[in-house]
């Protein structure tokens, strides 16, 4: 619980912190909430040289009616996302998965930006942006990307978001009136999910992402398949861990988890349906 | 007056929410160097070089030791201490606080490093260079029993000894030969991480004047402590002055002598500079004791009727690397406890001790009678479905004295019961909980076939605690004695200090202590001030540990206020000039019968002691009195708990939707901290059931070292729970006291468990390995539909 030594600097804008990348190389990480990396920091998981803080740039956390989307802020906490009314309107699942997210204190440190940039598989935020079909906004030297969700999770912890670029926004599609469910499956309320599962379904279309079941927040296709081409509720459901390579450690083996997929892939389509 | 039985809010509790407490972490002093600890990544091997060279280069570092380097500076006079030796044979491998040679466990010491800061430190711990030659990993209870490897290889065996408590070997065998019913169950107990608010800490300062340490520990026993520093590193006792300040919380994870005190103390003694070190949560995994670690089996006998006619039991306990402090006894303090609130005519029990390749154990909450009560009150429920009755009936056809009240009643384990009165007790538990209620939409479930089943689970436990009669603690060979000192005096201004032996550390001993002292003496509880846990100020005392303090501690307190009465009696006759037989003492002034003008309040009384202008003939100057009590018998607290779970037959999630106990500990001197201490027993028990277990590999290492993975539960998981309580005195001490520190703990994994068993009893399911996790659950279901589909398939 002790971290290794390391310079840190601090930063007041997008363009700062990417020029400070590129001063740092490698070498550097970048730090929201800091709920994700002072862990691996202090386990020296991870041991930086340097720290790019860029908690405090106050132009990087907002919610934003832009047209056909919900523009959010990469530094948007996840309090904010969970208490925001427009959300909470247009895109509900969103403001519901981040209520979900460990707890008050977690909430108001951590970041909707350092969240989906973490890519980790055992998160909640991430399975919620590939069920909604969302899109982030990367900024490099070069300037600005979008990066639709579904190319953005590369492997364990890696991302599309390249070292020299920093995760300025996050696009959530509006679906005011789309049926939606989050099942988190969990032994205490602050823990991750042991699997969690994230559906919409707005006008015969599914969206389906599955929480800890492989290497990467994972969006559950043989489901949205089967789904597309008619399938019920409990056919669908059942194909819940089809190519999906879930982790062992001791909330449960692999064939607990393929199980457990199953009920909560039910579960979820059933309550998105009603 | 009675404060006394009166809920009142704790004096330390404005302390502690404005965080004005001072704990060990907290006190800083200059020149302070603070240790990094070079710990073993394996969990058994030969070391066979340690290159300090780099570490001790780097800046800020003062000095690295090896454990080699610290044995050649002759610091230490004898290993570490285990206080219970509880066999004459037990094999005792040595235990120094920093390896040299061969490593024992993941986490045990290999080297010192001395910094300038906690930072510093780490860094250099991390380059100092150590090599092992792996040796064969004993990795749990079982292997260390029926496997070829040996945890220490000088050993040729693990086992450490072997106790057996068989009153009547003949009458247990007919007992058994006879029986109509007979039951035998295998439970394992696992391993508990204990996870005290505060981690453990030292801060080691050397007087400037040489000679002198203080040490300032994270620690339940700092008199134990003093003793036994002593007795390991040769320095004078009268040398050395150990304080426990705030301390955080312990459960007995701080009662016991660890390498980072004996090194602290040293060094600080050798090199004349103060020397700290705070553990983190994970160090805290591997280098801090654990609890339980038992294989049991129990064997019920009964006759036709369930009625229990012998109980048998073998205990395979986990000792871990070495010996700690009390480690081998642990199991022992449970062993007369597997015959609970029942009445046993005959009665075995033996307990074999292995040494495995883990973190050793030792006392945590309840230390042996959690896993006692556990496995009598596990295999009653299993008697309850072999007869054919529910578990309440099953329990009421066992109770001693038929579930009457009784007092001194000699058990078949050889105990002297002080008092209980069962019946009541249990009735009070299942009306609070709404059991018929709950039993009717159980059956409704199960008849709609829901897939949430409902399950109902009974503990009535009985435990040991006030320990000890000093008397009763050498006969079963364990080191020192169980009394208390207290020391009570009025001040000149009319303020009474008590001078506790006790050392709290969470518990609330400064109101405990205040009430009695203001019934007794009749004084405003705010007028008393409680000093504790500085050997400098409290030189005697055995501590706090087994619900011990009030029942032993707080009735020293009582005695010594009595004798404070005593003369003060005298002293207010002489100046009333009145006969003392014919004072009466009431809410703090003395009064000459008959005569009630002729008064005297109790402070006037100490001012004449103080001034001493005017004693009686002899007596000598000041009202102050010192008492240490050992007590004639332990204390034997019981109650009755009833667990409501709901188990997800889909998920095997495991919800605990009510929880009901009545406790009775006797009188209740604070019912405030009575039902705080039951909060936080119960949901250190529902621990072991449904969240916490310490998990290894086969090569020793904890999996769950974090708060990440190692689940202690926080206040979202557990439902409001309902308490009650009955009163029976104690006959053991003038107080009518029992305790209650350890009771919620070992009443309620056994009833959580139950209620998971009761739960899915439909399905065949008699037994659920703790904890209970949903994958354990489900994959429990998912075999007893297989072997019900097997078996209708024949
Ligand atoms: C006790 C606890 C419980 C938790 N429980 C949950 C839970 O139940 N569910 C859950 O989903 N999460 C949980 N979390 C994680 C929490 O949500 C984190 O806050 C979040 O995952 C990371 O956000 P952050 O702002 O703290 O990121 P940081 O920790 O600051 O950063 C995480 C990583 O992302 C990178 N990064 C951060 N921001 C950007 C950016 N804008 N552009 C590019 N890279 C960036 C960093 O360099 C770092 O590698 C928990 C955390 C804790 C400590």
């Amino acid at each position: 619980m002790i971290p290794a030594a390391f310079d840190y600097v601090e930063v007041d804008s997008a363009e700062a912190a990417i020029a400070a990348l590129g001063q740092h190389g490698d070498e550097a990480k970048l730090m929201a909430g800091g709920h994700s990396l002072l862990p691996l920091m202090k386990f020296r998981l991870a041991s930086p040289s340097v720290v790019i803080d860029i908690g405090r740039i106050a132009d990087l956390s907002y919610i934003n009616d832009a047209g056909d989307h919900v523009a959010i802020g990469a530094l948007t906490k996840h309090r904010a996302v969970e208490t925001n009314e427009l959300l909470k309107s247009q895109v509900p699942m969103l403001a519901h998965v981040a209520s979900q997210v460990g707890d008050p204190s977690v909430r108001h440190r951590g970041t909707i930006g350092g969240s989906i940039a973490h890519g980790d598989p055992a998160s909640d935020l991430p399975a919620a942006l590939l069920a909604l079909g969302g899109s982030v906004v990367a900024k490099g030297p070069n300037g600005d990307r979008v990066i639709p969700a579904a190319d953005l999770f590369t492997g364990f912890l890696e991302t599309a978001v390249a070292s020299d670029e920093m995760l300025t926004e996050i696009r959530v599609p509006k679906a005011a009136g789309a049926g939606w469910s989050y099942q988190k499956f969990n032994r205490r309320a602050q823990d991750w999910a042991s699997v969690g599962v994230a559906a919409v379904r707005n006008n015969g279309a599914s969206g389906v992402a599955l929480v800890n079941m492989g290497p990467t927040p994972v969006v559950a296709t043989a489901v949205q398949d089967a789904l597309a081409s008619g399938a019920d509720v409990e056919a669908a459901a059942a194909l819940a861990a089809d190519g999906m390579s879930p982790p062992d450690d001791l909330n449960g083996d692999p064939a607990y988890r393929a199980h457990l997929a199953q009920v909560l892939v039910k579960r979820a389509l059933t309550e998105a349906a009603a | 007056m009675t404060v006394m039985g009166t809920p009142r809010l704790r004096k330390e509790d404005p302390k502690l929410l404005t965080g004005e407490n001072k704990f060990v972490d907290d006190i800083h002093v200059p020149g302070e160097l603070w240790m990094g600890m070079v710990r073993s990544p394996m969990a058994h091997a030969r070391v066979t070089s340690v290159d300090t060279s780099v570490a001790a280069g780097m800046d800020g570092v003062h000095a690295v030791y090896t454990g080699a380097e610290l044995n050649d500076m002759g610091l230490w006079a004898a290993p570490l201490p285990c206080a219970w030796p509880v066999t004459d044979d037990m094999v005792n491998p040595p235990h120094y606080p920093v390896a040299a040679e061969e490593v024992h466990h993941v986490g045990e010491i290999v080297a010192v490093v001395l910094a300038d800061t906690r930072y510093g430190a780490v860094d250099a711990a991390e380059v100092v260079e150590v090599e092992y030659e792996p040796l064969p990993v004993v990795p749990s209870i079982a292997a260390a029993r029926d496997g070829d490897a040996v945890a220490h290889s000088d050993l040729d065996s693990n086992k450490a000894y072997h106790w057996p408590l068989i009153p009547d070997p003949d009458a247990l065998e007919a007992a058994f030969a006879s029986a109509t019913h007979t039951i035998k169950a295998e439970f394992e107990q696992q391993r508990l991480i204990p996870a005290a608010m505060e981690p453990r800490g030292v801060l080691a300062v050397p007087s400037p004047a040489g000679g002198d340490v203080t040490l300032y520990s994270a620690t339940q026993v700092p008199h134990i402590l003093k003793v036994m520093i002593a007795a390991t590193t040769g320095l004078s006792e009268s040398k050395l002055r150990i304080v426990a300040p705030a301390v955080g919380g312990g459960f007995g994870a701080k009662l016991n002598v660890n390498p980072d005190e004996l090194l602290s103390v040293t060094l600080a003694n050798k090199l004349g500079r103060a020397i700290r070190w705070t553990e983190t949560r994970s160090e805290a995994a591997f280098s801090t004791h654990q609890g339980r670690g038992q294989l049991q089996t129990i064997e019920l006998a009964a006759d036709g009727d369930g009625k229990l006619t012998g109980v048998r039991v073998h205990l395979d306990a986990d000792m871990g690397a070495y010996m700690m402090l009390i480690t081998p006894g642990v199991p022992l303090l449970g062993s007369f406890l597997y015959t609970g609130v029942y009445d046993v005519p005959a009665f075995g029990f033996t307990c074999d001790g292995y040494f495995t390749n883990l973190t050793p154990t030792d006392a945590y909450r309840g230390a042996g009678r959690p896993e006692a009560s556990y496995a009598i009150e596990r295999a009653m429920d299993l008697l309850a479905n072999e007869v054919g009755v529910g578990p309440d009936e099953i329990r009421r056809r066992n109770y001693l004295a038929g579930g009457g009240h009784f007092e001194n009643l000699e058990t078949a384990s050889t105990l002297v019961f002080d008092s209980g009165h069962y019946s009541p007790n249990l009735d009070a538990a299942l009306e609070l909980s709404g059991y018929d209620q709950l039993r009717a939409e159980q059956a409704k479930r199960r008849a709609d076939g829901d897939t949430k089943h409902l399950g109902i689970g009974l503990c009535t436990y009985v435990e040991i605690c006030g320990l000890a009669p000093s008397r009763a603690l050498g006969g079963l060979n364990y080191g020192a004695g169980g009394w208390e000192h207290a020391t009570v005096r009025f001040l000149p201004t009319g303020k009474v200090e008590v001078v506790s032996g006790s050392t709290p550390h969470g518990q609330g001993h400064e109101t405990a202590w205040s009430m009695i002292v203001a019934d007794k003496l009749g004084v405003d509880p705010d007028d008393v001030t409680v000093l504790h846990s500085d050997t400098a100020i409290s030189p005697l005392g055995l501590d706090t540990y087994g619900s011990r303090s009030l029942s032993v501690g707080g009735v020293a307190i009582a005695v010594a206020c009595d004798k404070v009465i005593d003369k003060a009696r005298e002293i207010a006759a002489h100046q009333l000039e009145a006969n003392p037989d014919d004072l009466d003492f009431e809410a703090g002034t003395f009064a000459v019968k008959g005569s009630p003008d002729k008064t005297m309040p109790i402070q006037a009384v100490a001012f004449g002691a103080f001034t001493a202008h005017d004693l009686p003939d002899g007596m000598e100057p000041n009202l102050q009195e010192q008492v240490t009590w050992d007590p004639p018998n332990f204390a034997f607290p019981f109650g009755s708990h009833v667990a409501v779970v709901e188990v997800d037959e889909e998920t095997g999630g495991v919800e605990l939707l009510d929880y009901t106990a009545i406790d009775d500990c006797g009188n209740q001197v604070n019912p405030l901290i009575v039902e705080g201490q039951v909060h936080g027993g119960i949901v250190q028990g529902v621990a072991q059931a449904l969240w916490e277990g310490a998990s290894y590999d086969a090569d020793g290492n904890c999996r769950n070292p974090s708060l990440l993975d190692y689940l202690v539960p926080s206040a979202a998981e557990v439902p409001n729970m309902k308490l009650g309580s009955t009163t029976t005195p104690s006959t053991s001490n003038p107080l009518g006291v029992k305790g209650v520190g350890e009771a919620g703990t070992i009443g309620s994994a056994a009833a959580v468990i139950n209620a998971v068993c009761d739960a899915l009893s439909p399905m065949g399911i008699t037994d659920m390995p703790m904890p209970a996790s949903p994958a354990t659950v489900w994959n429990a279901i998912q075999q007893a539909k297989n072997n019900n589909e097997n078996g209708g398939g024949q």
